[in-house]
């Protein structure tokens, strides 16, 4: 994965090994609590504290920074304490997506509103 | 009866910067207690919900903790302003959350229907002008 992203690893050169099985990109932080489970990687533009709270709660262990951005270092530090793997590339989330997807990762399954009305 | 243990949090009005420290706590205790898994991570994500909710929507309130022998129970309790049309908030991408809480990457509206997924019993109740209260039991295997 650090390869194909081209990406700097701030958090947990240790545990580049930790599996991940599927991937999700988003900056809404409630539709990430609301599908991802913790064998998913986040990749997100958004670098407030938030994006590393709901990883806590979530108890993910892989998280990507798109294009280039790089969040504090307060915000790297708890990364560190809940023991994530935080990655940060310059490709958009867009092409970050493109190239994990080509790489073999999915994302995962979303149940939508759709689904009931289409049950109807 | 008698919870085992019982932890309250109050959680003020748009502090931002705080918001997810009361639920981060509420997984440790119930992480230390033996909770763990499935039902550790839909409490934690509930909790963090509503605890944004809290945050983003409400005049201030109180988040509690309650453990029973098989059962875990969040309320979540504030002092206003209310909900206006219940229905209208459960629905997913129902939302007035303020440009500061979307910037954050909330007010999705995907808050109360993730709280009733992930929690075993879900209740809710607002008055508008006095509040909201909010209760989740998750059941212990
Ligand atoms: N504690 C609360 N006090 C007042 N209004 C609330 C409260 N919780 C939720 N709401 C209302 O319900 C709506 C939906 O909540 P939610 O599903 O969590 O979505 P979001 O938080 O993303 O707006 C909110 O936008 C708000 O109008
Ligand atoms: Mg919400």
């Amino acid at each position: 994965m650090v390869t194909v992203l081209n990406a700097k690893v701030l958090i947990g050169a240790d545990k580049l090994d930790t599996p991940v099985y599927t991937a999700c990109c988003s900056d809404l932080m409630s539709d990430v609590l609301a599908f991802v489970d913790e064998k998913t990687v986040l990749i997100t533009g958004l670098t407030n504290p938030h994006v590393v709270r709901t990883s806590e709660m979530l108890d993910l262990k892989c998280l990507v920074f798109a294009r280039g951005k790089i969040p504090t270092d307060d915000i790297l530090e708890s990364a560190d304490e809940q023991g994530l793997v935080v990655l940060a590339t310059k490709l958009t989330a867009f092409s970050a997506c493109g190239v994990l997807y080509q790489m073999g990762l999915r994302g995962v399954p979303v149940p939508t509103q759709w689904d009931q009305e289409d049950k109807k | 009866m008698e919870p085992l243990y019982t932890g309250s949090y109050h959680v003020a009005k748009d502090d931002y910067t705080s918001a997810g420290h009361a639920s981060a706590d509420i997984k440790r205790q119930l992480k230390q207690i033996g909770v763990s898994g499935d039902v550790l991570r839909r409490v934690a994500v509930a909790s963090y919900e509503v605890e944004l909710n809290l945050v983003i929507h409400s005049l201030g309130g109180d988040l509690t903790l309650n453990v029973y022998p098989g059962l875990v129970e969040l309320i979540s309790s504030d002092i206003g302003p209310g909900i206006p049309d219940l229905k209208m908030a459960m629905k997913e991408g129902y939302s007035t959350a303020s440009e500061m809480a979307r910037s954050l990457g909330f007010g999705a509206g995907m808050g109360l229907p993730n709280m009733k997924r992930n929690a075993d019993d879900f209740d809710i109740k607002s008055t508008v002008g006095v509040g909201t209260t909010i209760t989740m039991g998750f059941h212990l295997a």
